[in-house]
């Protein structure tokens, strides 16, 4: 039997009848983890010890009769997630060495599923950046080409889907960090509606924006570790307290009628051509199997990533107050006083591209500015919602590519941070209204290259995306998630 | 050239709910440092704070109780600022939109009746503390989390005697609700202060200084007391006053600044993304509403109508809500408010002073209290042996009935037996007994006491005035020595 090639499904059905064991996958991925390490530096810990104690714990419960959702599904997780008693760094010095006394909600959750709690993946620090090139423990690299960045911040859960160091993992995303990175890696990932899924262990960048969600290889896999992490949680207030669908009992492949919106605002100077011809011609399978194609209008979208530049940075610059050397994480040696100990705990334990972001969020709130700045945001982001809530009105789901460009190379754009925020121009909008998205693949580019298709629903109508993500994975014989799919 | 004074009040009131305000960890004081904390309080990485429903209800209670607007929305802020003892780095609090605006309380001055106006109440987090212990400094995050209401009034006092008059009515509204144990030594009631003075007249504000953390009523008036003349004297020398803030020390009497307006911190204030923003409904409120106590304001003025007693009784029965209810269920039991009255005031009142315990800690039951009156009123004791029960009751709670048998204070007011005993007193007295009889009436006291004296209080006083003035009355100076 092919471990590699199974599905979370068919991993947790063999299992549970016994025909293979927790154990043989997650050895398989462990191995398969620790070899590709170095090449891709997709996690920052892999503690091989807890892992084979959460499968031995798993094999006496099955002998119990246990059943579950995932059983024996060893998933990745973003290092930003706490996870009890391993190590959780946010890819930072500042908590190089912070082990949570506590789960985040959807590692609970996943726990009680069966699935196994597997790495913990690179990222930019604190989830800042879009390129991975950030992270403490250096850049993670893309399978397609190692010299290229996996994108970011969510690049290690990205790239162990596409390196097969994982069958699934989880990310975070606050302005794109799970959907580009599985743009630019060929692997399907995918934001949900914003208090759909509990943010309680999340660590916060940008409290109104991150939420948390699945990279997986093909959308049923993507429905099911999504159904298994959704729900209410009432350590979350932010959580909203509604039905929480089986996403991967309600797929279906029937999307004659549905209307699909193709937002003008999307196709602009500086996307690659590539990227263009091959959302078209996506276009025309989803025409070819009976969906209405409409063009829309999102007028408010350039301003996105100024906005999300005022908002995330100012909750960040709150978010990250906290880690001041007091009470945990890295404290900075030989100082005199309190203040030079915060001053020198933050200039050693924060990288450049987040004390850039806490200043400019410090900016935006200071008394004389917060009209001009987070105040003027916040009103522009409910103008970008009124965008998206018009849209939907008229059509079921919003069809661009996830991002401007495919994988550049590592170092391309980490001196230039404008040109770095503008590969999110496709992603933010969608953070700023709170609505559900999707990254799929969409074939490659001339370079071979993964190209992203971003497929963007209504509040709650995850099912909607995943339906239409469904249609076209079957449409197109299924997704080429990985250069070592066939070896 | 005379001067006035404008202060406002910041109070900050801490509830008495049994969890803290965003996790649910006990509120306690006292406990060893750091034990009841979890990772919410603590400030960990990814966790969320999530609003303890009672505060809402203590900080509408007390919106209504001080003639507030309860706004049906409200929401959240973080407060930023580094400190050891705040481990989020930010306090979350409420700033643009607070539940309750546009109160005001009434208050007593000498002038009469005052109003005094409250700005705004919020709800907001309260900081842990930090314990100095030579080259360092130790966290204790007990404390973090606990509910706080912030009271924040308008500059409508002109004296520090009315700026305490303000902060004792508005801790008994909070005592009477039973929101906050008014504690000001351990810091659940604590009180920042801002003070400008201007010359009488004027109706521009001077420019005020803040005086922080002032923990006692007695500070509170001697540091007002101290600025406002700090400030005259500045002006009248042709100074003008900073815009600072100022800490009081307590034991020289003086404040001290301790940051000027340039050093003072940006908060940075944004809504709280963690939390939703709050909506009260009209049904709430009006069940809360329905569910307030009488308030100290309404209940002075109820004993006023209802119980005839002394203003100066009325302050000190209801002081406390417990005297109050304590008073009122002896009415219920005896009918006569004025004498209860004048039991409470010069013995219960005194006996409590002195263990200073509250009337609940005691054993004293309003039945034991009215039996006392009941003995009185058969003449099976005196008002001094009603005296001698008292504390006896107080510690052991056994009935007056029992304890003057107990004791022998059952009085004498049986004539035979007092007969005799006056005769002995003339007897044995007849020096002064001549005296009396040559007119030296003042010594009738005399007689009076000497057979009280000798039986230990217990005679009926009445019966023994009547005896010994039948006695004297009957006895010529001639017989003196034959008696």
């Amino acid at each position: 039997m092919d471990i590699k090639k199974l599905t979370l499904e068919e991993i947790r059905n063999l299992i549970e009848s016994r025909v293979i064991k927790v154990r043989d996958v997650t050895e398989f991925y462990l191995k398969r983890a620790k070899e590709l390490q170095e090449k891709t530096n997709a996690f920052i810990t892999l503690d091989e010890e807890n892992i084979l104690n959460q499968v031995e714990n798993l094999e006496k419960e099955l002998e119990r009769g246990f059943k579950g959702k995932l059983t024996g599904v060893p998933i990745a997780i973003k290092d930003n997630i706490c996870t009890k008693n391993i190590r959780t760094t946010c890819a930072s010095k500042i908590l190089y060495n912070f082990i949570p006394p506590y789960d985040a909600t959807v590692v609970e959750r996943l726990k009680k599923e069966g699935a196994i709690i597997f790495g913990k993946t690179n990222m930019d620090e604190f989830a800042m950046g879009s390129s991975n090139e950030t992270s403490y423990f250096g850049p993670v690299k893309n399978p397609w080409d190692w010299d290229r960045i996996p994108g970011g911040s969510s690049g290690g859960s990205a790239v162990a889907i596409s390196a097969i160091q994982a069958p699934a993992s989880l990310g975070s995303d606050t302005g794109g960090s799970i959907r580009q990175p599985a743009s630019l890696c060929g692997v399907i990932g995918m934001k949900p509606t914003y208090g759909r899924v509990s943010r309680y262990g999340l660590i916060a960048f940008g409290s109104s924006l991150d939420q948390i969600g699945p990279f997986a290889r093909t959308t049923k896999d993507c429905a099911l570790v999504l159904e298994v992490i959704s729900g209410y949680d009432p350590k979350d207030s932010t959580s909203i307290n509604r039905e929480n669908p089986e996403y991967s009992k309600g797929l279906s492949k029937d999307i004659r009628g549905l209307k699909i919106g193709v937002p003008k605002e999307y196709f602009i100077d500086g996307v690659e051509e590539d990227i263009v011809v091959n959302i078209q011609k996506a276009i025309d399978t989803f025409k070819n199997l009976g969906a209405e194609i409409y063009e829309i209008s999102l007028p408010h979208t350039k301003y996105g990533i100024a906005v999300y530049y005022l908002i995330a940075t100012a909750e960040a610059s709150s978010n990250l107050a906290r880690y001041d050397g007091v009470k945990y994480g890295y404290r900075a040696q030989n100082v005199k006083d309190l203040k030079q100990m915060y001053i020198k705990t933050k200039k050693e334990g924060f990288g450049e591209e987040v004390k850039r972001r806490i200043m400019l969020g410090t900016f935006s709130l200071a008394s004389g500015y917060y009209d001009a700045y987070y105040k003027k945001a916040s009103k522009v982001r409910t103008l970008i919602k009124q965008d998206f809530m018009s849209a939907f009105e008229k059509v079921d789901v919003i069809l661009c590519p996830t991002s401007p460009t495919t994988a550049f190379k590592i170092g391309e754009k980490s001196n230039d941070p404008i040109q770095m925020y503008l590969s999110d121009i496709f992603t933010i909008n969608v953070n700023l209204a709170g609505v559900p998205a999707m990254s799929i693949p969409c074939g490659f580019d001339r370079k071979g290259l993964p190209i992203g298709m971003q497929i963007m629903g209504n509040y709650f109508e995850e099912q909607k995306i995943l339906n239409t993500s469904y249609a076209y994975e079957s449409a197109v014989g299924g997704f080429k998630f990985s250069p070592f799919q066939e070896e | 050239m005379s001067f006035e004074a404008v202060i406002g009040l910041e109070v900050h009131a801490q509830l008495l709910t049994k969890s803290k305000i965003f996790c649910g960890c006990s509120t306690q004081f006292g406990s060893s440092p750091n034990s009841q904390t979890c990772p919410v309080c603590l400030g960990m990485p990814g966790v969320l704070p999530v609003l303890n429903k009672k505060v809402v209800e203590y900080a509408i209670m007390l919106g209504l109780a001080t003639n507030c607007t309860i706004n049906r929305n409200s929401y959240f802020a973080r407060k930023n600022y580094f400190y050891p003892d705040l481990p989020k780095g930010y306090q979350i609090s409420q700033y643009e939109l607070p539940i309750c605006s546009d109160g005001y309380i009434m208050i007593k001055t000498k002038e009469g009746e005052k109003r005094i106006g409250i700005t705004r109440i919020h709800m907001e987090e309260d900081a842990g503390k930090l314990i100095h212990e030579g080259a360092h400094s130790l966290v204790d995050l007990n404390r973090t989390g606990t509910p706080l209401l912030e009271i924040v009034s308008e500059p409508d006092m002109r004296t520090p005697e009315e700026a305490v008059s303000y902060l004792k009515e508005l801790r008994q509204i909070l005592l009477y609700l039973g929101i906050c144990d008014g504690n000001m030594e351990e810091g659940s009631f604590r009180c920042d202060a801002n003070v400008s003075v201007r010359r009488k007249g004027d109706t521009k504000f001077g420019t005020k200084t803040e005086l922080k953390n002032i923990n006692s009523f007695r500070f509170i008036q001697k540091a007002l007391e101290y600025e406002i003349e700090r400030q005259i004297d500045i002006i009248e020398s042709g100074g003008k006053i900073i815009q600072e803030t100022r800490l009081f020390d307590s034991s020289k009497g003086i404040t001290i600044s301790m940051r000027s307006k340039e050093e003072a911190h940006d908060y940075r204030y944004f809504p709280e993304p963690d939390l939703m923003p709050i909506f009260v409904d009209e049904v709430h409120i009006k069940k809360i509403k329905e569910s307030l106590p009488e308030l100290p304001y309404e209940k002075r003025q109820r004993f006023k109508d209802q119980y005839n007693i002394p203003e100066y009784d009325i302050e000190i029965l209801t002081n406390e809500r417990d005297i109050s209810d304590f008073f009122e269920k002896c009415v219920s039991l005896y009918n006569n408010p004025k004498t209860l009255s004048n039991f409470f005031m010069t013995e219960i009142m005194k006996e409590l002073n002195e263990r200073k315990c509250g009337i609940l800690e005691t054993k004293l039951t309003p039945g034991n209290v009215v039996e006392i009156f009941k003995l009185l009123d058969e003449d099976k004791i005196n008002y001094n042996g009603a005296k001698t029960i008292l504390p006896k009751i107080i510690e052991t709670g056994k009935s007056p009935s029992v304890l003057i048998e107990e004791m022998g204070l059952v009085q004498i007011s049986d004539t035979s037996a007092l007969e005799s005993i006056v005769m002995d007193v003339l007897r044995n007295n007849k020096k002064e007994l001549k005296e009396y009889l040559s007119g030296k009436d003042k010594l009738f006291a005399f007689f009076v006491g000497q057979v009280m004296k000798r039986t230990s209080g217990k005679a009926n006083p009445k019966i023994l005035q009547d005896l010994l003035k039948e006695k004297l009355s009957k006895i010529s100076i001639d017989e003196v020595d034959n008696l």
